[in-house]
């Protein structure tokens, strides 16, 4: 990159905010992965895999992904909470790739439930 | 730039490195591939995240997860259970001492609590070697300001009307300091960025440049667009190896960027900055000395007038601020001087960055708002003394500082306060003393090496500090005498008056603040040739308790002068003419039965 003007720091500062936004710890969305050991033998890998690649691809930069324990309903893995900023969780069960995308694009970026993959609403505490 | 969910923000500061942090990045590295992880999870290297003791520290962010103590081997399981299956690992969390359950989270740990961050705001949330990274925390963005909306006057009148005062020590106003340098004629002018921290146990400018070091760029390049200066030197430590590296390679970057050199930010405005590195002597924290080693001369302190405002640098006019007001500068202008000036006391205003050590249970780097007492930095942010001892006394403001004690635990603390309590601001360090150190021996230690430092130039420094210190050691030894004591008052008074420069000026603190405020301890050394304490050698000498000994041999065993004799299971003796005191013995002991008298 050549030489600065004042209104390039902006650019750069918006190039970066993927990565700043996440240090602040602060975004429109928060999507818990469950990786407890059922939640890998049943898939939890790919499931955050495929998540990568939507948070990557799409244009929104602040959207924080994160992993969590075992949530106790082993049968239902893989599974995965979505939390839009003042909104309540989403709990979503018996996961796929092709569900992760969708309920990435309906749910994180459009802010409607993608229901008939949804458990119910609500988070158990972790730590 | 890729797209990562974990960033661990492991502290690559001098004490995490020394306790092995590139060992940690690694093994961490290490695991993370063997996890197929090395896409999700990065490992960032930051500056000095502040919680020195703790140290290797890292942060897990988004989660703001706190770690410490780190070493190789908890890697493999710390990767397995939190950054794969996402459940943060308790027994490397930090446990408050008295404590029992650990705190997760870096923002609810009390030596972060009551911090906050001007100077350092970057610190631990970005890698400072991408210039990106400081970017897109708002660097740069104060300079964009300065050059494209503001006039050099209403620059500096917005420092002027922000309260802030120099940081290295002496408490001058900075923006007053700027419209000195501006109003002079001459169209060559210097700004110089003083980095020479010589103080024992400070490492504030070296923890700044090595955490931000964009952000001292940064106010210089706005302080040379107000005052009109076509050059800055940045003067550090030779010593400081890791701060080098960073400000060559952050002087680089801004370069490429067009952020330094000719037109800046394409607005019009040429300054360049180059690095000086110091021999590390103490004197050259002092302005002129400072000058003349810049120039190649040796570091003598001059007599000012003339100011360095009027004549520094080659005779020019030259503006000398400390590595932490330089750092504060854009976040005066990015947030506005009436945001700062509601910072701190009435007198001094804003936050002061501080290295807590010696006795303290939290040693580190802590930035606070002026006003804090110093009982919150000893026992909230420092977690009080270590083996929780018997607080004794806080040095402030380094070798030239003085020794404040219990009583003066409530001072807030600001460049007045501090003066009037006999001790002073100084750059920043703060050393707590507990009950086992012997304040005569603290000053001993002090003008030891300020005797070593001063520069030779001024009779009353050079030859007054030496008399000094013979006094003081020989009171250490048992040779004092009454008179003494009015003596070491009198030459302090004359060494003060008879200095040029600051050296000589505070030279004498250590001993009159510890006159001031524990001259009972030097009168048990004169009178009783006693040290209560029990550190002076000469006054001291160690026995065995047979009430407490169990006859276990340990000290026999350990005494490197087979000084120590007696059956097993029966009190051991101590032979007084083979004892060193090295105390040893004391260290073995398992029943607190070594006895030092």
């Amino acid at each position: 990159m050549g030489k600065l003007r004042p209104e390039d720091l902006e650019k750069i500062a918006e190039r970066m905010k993927k990565v700043m936004s996440l240090r602040q710890g602060a975004g429109q969305a928060k999507i818990t992965v469950h990786m407890g050991t059922c939640g890998i033998a049943a898939g939890a890998r790919k499931i955050m895999s495929a998540l990568m690649r939507c948070v990557d691809e799409s244009a929104v930069k602040d959207v924080i992904v994160t992993t969590s324990g075992c949530a106790g309903l082993c049968s239902r893995e893989p599974m995965m909470t979505v939390e839009r900023t003042g909104e309540a969780p989403v709990k979503y069960v018996d996961l796929t790739e092709e569900k992760v995308q969708r309920i990435f694009t309906e749910h994180v970026l459009g802010g409607r439930i993608a229901a008939d993959c949804a458990l119910a609403i609500g988070s158990e505490q972790t730590l | 730039m890729k797209t990562y969910r974990t960033h661990l923000m492991l502290c690559a500061g001098t004490g995490c490195v020394s306790n092995g942090s590139y060992r940690i990045a690694a093994a961490l590295e290490r695991e993370l591939a063997k996890h197929r992880l090395q896409d999700e999870v990065a490992v960032i290297m930051t500056g000095c995240n502040g919680f020195c003791a703790q140290g290797p520290v890292m942060t897990v962010l988004p989660d703001g997860i706190f770690y410490q103590l780190l070493t190789d081997t908890d890697i493999p399981c710390l990767v397995e259970e939190h950054f794969l299956k996402g459940r943060p690992v308790q027994r490397l969390m930090y446990t408050p001492p008295a404590e029992k359950a650990p705190v997760p989270k870096m923002s609810d740990i009390g030596f972060f609590k009551k911090q906050r961050l001007i100077a350092l705001r970057n610190r631990g949330l970005i890698d400072p070697e991408k210039i990106e990274e400081s970017i897109a925390r708002g660097g740069y963005r104060a300079l964009a300001k300065a050059l494209t909306s503001m006039s050099r006057d209403q620059i500096i009148q917005e420092i002027k009307k922000s309260g802030l005062r120099g940081r290295g020590g002496a408490g001058f106003p900075t923006g007053l300091k700027w419209e000195l340098t501006a109003k002079q004629p001459g169209h060559e002018k210097f700004i110089v960025c003083n980095g020479d921290e010589g103080d024992p146990g400070a490492f504030m400018d070296r923890s700044i440049v090595e955490s931000d070091p964009h952000s001292v760029l940064e106010g210089m390049i706005i302080g040379a667009r107000a005052i009109g200066a076509s050059h800055g030197f940045v003067y550090i430590r030779q010593e400081y190896p890791l701060a080098l590296e960073r400000l060559n390679l952050a002087l680089r970057q801004a370069r490429a960027y067009g952020l330094l050199g000719l037109d800046i930010l394409a607005m019009g405005f040429d300054f360049d900055i180059s690095v000086h590195r110091g021999a590390g002597a103490f004197v050259c924290g002092e302005e002129t000395s400072l000058i003349g080693s810049l120039e190649g001369r040796p570091p003598e302190p001059r007599i000012r007038p003339p100011f360095p405002a009027e004549s520094g640098v080659h005779g020019q006019p030259t503006c000398i601020n400390n590595v932490e007001t330089w750092a504060t500068v854009p976040e005066i202008l990015n947030r506005g001087a009436e945001w700062f000036a509601q910072i701190g006391t009435e007198t001094s205003k804003g936050t002061k960055v501080f290295s807590l050590v010696g006795k303290v249970k939290n040693t580190g780097l802590v930035e606070v708002p002026m006003g804090i007492t110093l009982r919150e930095m000893v026992f909230e942010i420092g977690g009080g003394t270590q083996g929780d001892r018997k607080f004794k006394a806080v040095q402030t403001g380094g070798p030239s500082g003085g020794c404040l004690p219990a009583s003066l635990l409530d001072l807030p603390i600001d460049y007045e306060r501090l003066a009037e309590a006999g001790s002073i601001m100084g750059s920043g360090g703060m050393i707590v003393l507990d009950e086992d150190t012997c304040m005569v021996d603290v000053a001993r230690y002090f003008l030891d090496f300020l005797r070593d430092e001063s520069c030779g130039k001024c009779t009353a420094c050079r030859e007054g500090i030496d008399v000094m210190y013979q006094i003081v050691a020989d009171i250490c030894e048992g040779k004092g005498k009454e008179e003494h004591l009015p003596l070491l008052e009198e030459l302090g008074q004359a060494v003060k008056d008879g200095s040029m420069c600051a050296l000589g000026g505070t030279a004498p603190n250590p001993v009159l603040s510890t006159l001031r405020y524990f001259k009972e301890e030097y009168e048990a050394h004169i009178r009783q040739r006693r040290c209560p304490a029990g550190v002076c050698k000469a006054l001291i000498t160690y026995g065995i308790d047979p009430e407490k000994c169990k006859g276990c041999l340990l000290c026999n065993k350990s005494c490197p002068q087979e000084a120590i004799s007696g059956e097993r299971r029966k009190p051991q003796t101590i032979e007084q003419n083979k004892c060193i005191k090295c105390g040893i013995c004391r260290d073995a002991c398992k029943f607190e039965a070594v006895t030092v008298q």
